[in-house]
C-alpha cells in the first residue's frame, strides 16, 4: 500500500469514529459538505482548467431548491437532495452554454456575473425568504422510513453520500473522459486537432461540477435546516477558490484538506486573535474574529505569490522528489 | 407631459442618474481594459481601489481638512502610487503564469483592503458634502438639474476622452498599443516596457480612484461600495469587449442609461438588467459588441 491509500483509509476511519471521539457531528457534516463542494469545483479548475467564479450559485441555488422541496412541498429528504442536484445541474448547463462561448479570463467574469444575477434573483424572489433565508427546513425521514432527526443517523447518511460522491469524482477523473479533460487543460488546440469536440467536454465537465456542488448545497440545507443568502453571495465562490488553492488544485485530496483548513480557520479565528492579543499585547488582534476577510485576503495573496501548488501539491512534489533520489 | 405613463421630469432625472452610473462604469471598464491590454491581468481590486479613492477623500477632508478639489487630485495620485507598489512587488511575478493567478491575487488584495477598512470604519456609510461650487440645482424649466451630477458626467467623459486621445493619437499611446501587441519586440526597440507596464497599472487604478472621488457625494461611501460595482463592471466589459477604448466608454454610458430607465419602468429588474443584456449579447455576438474574436 502506498501513502495515498493509507491516507484515505485513515481519513475514512477517523470520520467513522469521530462522533464517538467527542467531535460535534454537525460541524463535521458542515466540513464534509464544503469538502464535497471544493472537490466538485476542483473537477473544473484543477482537471479541466476552467476557473468558474460562479459556483456559489450552484451551492446556494441548490440549497434553496432542496429546502423548498422539503419544507413547502413536504417531499422526503432524498427527493429533496435529488431535486437540488438536478436544479444545480440545469443551472450549470445554462451557465456553461453561455460562458463557454468565451475563453480564458472572460469565462471567469461571465460565471461571476451570472452568479450575481442568481444572487439578486434569490434576494428578490418570494420563495427564498429574502434577507432571512429559508429557515426551519425539517430533516424528515429518509425514504419515508429512517428518521434523520438524530444527529448521529444524519451523520452517517451524510458521510455515505459524501464518500459516494467523492468516489464518483475519482472515477470521473480516471475515466477516458477525465483524461480528455486533462488534455484540454494542458493544450486545448491540440485536443481539438486530435478530433475531440472540446466544447462538449467542457460543458459536460461544467454540468457535472455544478451538479456535485448542488449536491453539497442540498446536503448542507438538510443538515443545518436552513438555506441562506450568504451561500449564493460571490464571496462563497471566492471561498471555494481559496479552499482549492490552499489545498492544492489538480490534486484529489487537496480540496478536502483546503476546505477543512479554511472552515476551521473561519470558525476559530476569533480565539486565535484573542490568544495573539494576549501574547503580543496588541489589542487589535482581539478584533480579528470580526475581520475574517483580512486573513482570507492575506492567505490568497501569499498562496498566489509563493505557494501555488498548495499543501497537497507541495507534499506530492516532495514525495515524488524523494522517490527519485 | 408624460411618456409611456411616466412624467417627463422623473424620466429625465433617472436618465441623468443613469448617466452618472454609466460614467462610473465607463471609467472603471476603461481602466480594466487598459490594464488587461498590457498586463494580461483582470484587476479584481478595481472596485476596492475605487472605494479607496472615496474613503481617502473622506479621510483627507476629515483628518487633514483638505478640500474636495485637493482630494480630487491627491486621492488618485495616492492610489496610483499604491498601484505602482502593488505592481512592482506582487503582480510582476505573475505575468508568465496563467491569467487566473492575476485575478486571484487581486481578489486577495480586494479582501485585504476591504477587510482592513471595514475593521476601522465598519460597514455604515461615511458621508461628505458636495463641494460648495457645485451645490444646488439649475432650473431648466421642465426639470431641476442637480449641478453635481452634471459635473460627474462631464468630468468623467472628459477624462475618458482624454485617455482615448492619449492612447490612440499620441506617441506614448502608440508605444502602449505596440506593447499590447508584442511587448518583446517593443522592448527590442529600446523602450522600457516594464516601466511602461508599472505606470499603466498605476494610471489604471488612479482612474478608478478618480471615479471613487466623484462618486462619493452621490453614493454612500462605505468599505463595501466597490463590491457589487466591480461585478457589474465585469459584465460591462464582457458586453463591450476589451478590444476598443471608445467601445468601453460607449458601452459603459449606454448600460448606465438602460439601467436608469429600467428603474423607472420595472424597478425590480434594475439590479439584473445589465446581466440579462450580457446573456443576450453572449448569445448573439459572443465576442462582445466591440470585441474581435481571436
Amino acid at each position: 500500500m502506498n501513502y495515498k491509500n493509507i491516507g484515505y483509509a485513515l481519513l475514512l476511519l477517523a470520520l467513522l469514529v469521530a462522533p464517538f471521539a467527542g467531535a460535534y457531528p454537525v460541524f463535521i457534516m458542515k466540513l464534509m459538505c464544503f469538502a464535497l463542494f471544493a472537490s466538485a469545483f476542483n473537477l473544473l479548475l484543477g482537471y479541466t482548467g476552467l476557473l468558474s467564479f460562479g459556483h456559489a450559485a450552484f451551492l446556494g441555488g441548490a440549497a434553496y431548491v432542496a429546502g423548498h422541496a422539503i419544507k413547502v412541498w413536504q417531499l422526503t429528504p432524498e427527493v429533496g437532495l435529488l431535486l437540488g442536484t438536478l436544479g444545480a445541474a440545469g443551472m450549470g448547463w445554462v451557465f456553461g452554454v453561455l460562458a463557454i462561448r468565451r475563453q480564458g479570463i472572460y469565462f471567469a467574469m461571465i460565471t461571476l456575473a451570472l452568479a450575481q444575477m442568481v444572487f439578486f434573483l434569490c434576494l428578490q424572489a418570494p420563495m427564498t425568504g429574502g434577507e432571512d433565508g429559508l429557515q426551519g427546513v425539517p430533516r424528515g425521514k429518509l425514504f419515508g422510513l429512517l428518521s434523520l432527526q438524530d444527529d448521529l443517523t444524519m451523520y452517517y447518511v451524510a458521510l455515505a453520500i459524501v464518500v459516494a460522491a467523492f468516489l464518483l469524482i475519482v472515477r470521473i477523473i480516471h475515466s477516458p473522459f477525465g483524461q480528455v479533460l486533462k488534455a484540454i487543460k494542458e493544450n486545448e488546440p491540440r485536443s481539438i486537432s486530435l478530433g475531440y469536440d472540446t466544447q462538449r467536454f467542457k460543458l459536460l465537465a461544467f454540468v457535472l461540477s455544478a451538479a456535485l456542488a448542488g449536491l453539497a448545497g442540498s446536503l448542507k440545507t438538510l443538515v443545518l435546516g436552513f438555506a441562506t443568502l450568504s451561500d449564493v453571495h460571490w464571496t462563497a465562490s471566492g471561498q471555494v477558490v481559496l479552499m482549492t488553492l490552499v489545498g492544492g488544485m489538480g490534486t484529489l485530496s487537496g480540496p478536502i484538506l483546503g476546505s477543512a483548513l479554511v472552515i476551521v480557520l473561519e470558525n476559530k479565528i476569533g480565539e486565535m486573535g484573542g490568544w495573539l492579543a494576549k501574547l503580543s499585547g496588541v489589542q487589535w488582534f482581539s478584533s480579528l474574529g470580526e475581520s475574517v476577510t483580512i486573513v482570507t485576503g492575506l492567505i490568497f495573496v501569499v498562496c498566489v505569490l509563493a505557494f501555488r501548488r498548495g499543501v497537497m501539491g507541495e507534499l506530492i512534489a516532495w514525495l515524488g522528489n524523494r522517490k527519485k533520489s | 407631459m408624460e411618456i409611456f405613463g411616466k412624467s417627463l421630469p422623473a424620466l429625465l432625472s433617472q436618465l441623468l442618474l443613469g448617466l452618472v452610473n454609466g460614467s462610473f462604469y465607463a471609467i472603471l471598464s476603461l481602466g480594466l481594459a487598459v490594464i488587461f491590454g498590457l498586463l494580461n491581468v483582470i484587476n479584481f481590486a478595481h472596485g476596492a481601489l475605487f472605494m479607496l479613492g472615496a474613503v481617502l477623500t473622506w479621510m483627507g477632508m476629515n483628518y487633514l481638512g483638505l478640500g474636495y478639489w485637493w482630494m480630487l487630485f491627491l486621492a488618485p495620485l495616492t492610489v496610483g502610487l499604491f498601484g505602482v507598489v502593488i505592481e512592482r512587488t506582487m503582480l510582476r511575478w505573475l505575468y508568465k503564469l496563467d491569467h487566473l493567478y492575476g485575478l486571484l491575487l487581486t481578489l486577495g488584495l480586494t479582501l485585504l483592503i476591504e477587510g482592513l477598512l471595514r475593521s476601522i470604519y465598519g460597514v455604515s456609510g461615511l458621508n461628505y458634502d458636495t463641494p460648495e461650487l457645485l451645490e444646488g440645482a439649475s432650473n431648466l424649466g421642465f426639470m431641476m438639474l442637480p449641478n453635481y451630477r452634471v459635473w460627474v458626467v462631464v468630468a468623467s467623459i472628459t477624462v475618458c476622452m482624454a485617455t482615448w486621445f492619449v492612447i490612440e493619437k499620441t506617441r506614448l499611446g502608440a508605444y502602449l498599443r505596440a506593447g499590447t501587441e508584442n511587448p518583446r519586440l517593443v522592448e527590442a526597440f529600446g523602450i522600457n516596457v516594464p516601466l511602461m507596464v508599472t505606470l499603466t497599472y498605476g494610471f489604471g487604478v488612479a482612474l478608478a480612484a478618480f471615479a471613487g472621488v466623484l462618486a462619493a457625494p452621490v453614493i454612500q461611501v462605505s468599505p463595501l461600495m466597490g463590491q457589487n460595482l466591480i461585478i457589474v463592471v465585469f459584465a460591462v466589459v464582457v458586453i463591450g469587449g476589451m478590444g476598443s477604448i471608445l467601445g468601453s466608454i460607449l458601452t459603459g454610458l449606454g448600460l448606465g442609461i438602460v439601467e436608469g430607465f429600467t428603474k423607472v419602468f420595472y424597478p425590480e429588474a434594475s439590479s439584473t438588467v445589465v446581466f440579462v443584456i450580457m446573456v443576450i449579447v453572449l448569445l448573439t455576438r459572443p465576442a462582445g459588441l466591440f470585441g474581435k474574436e481571436k
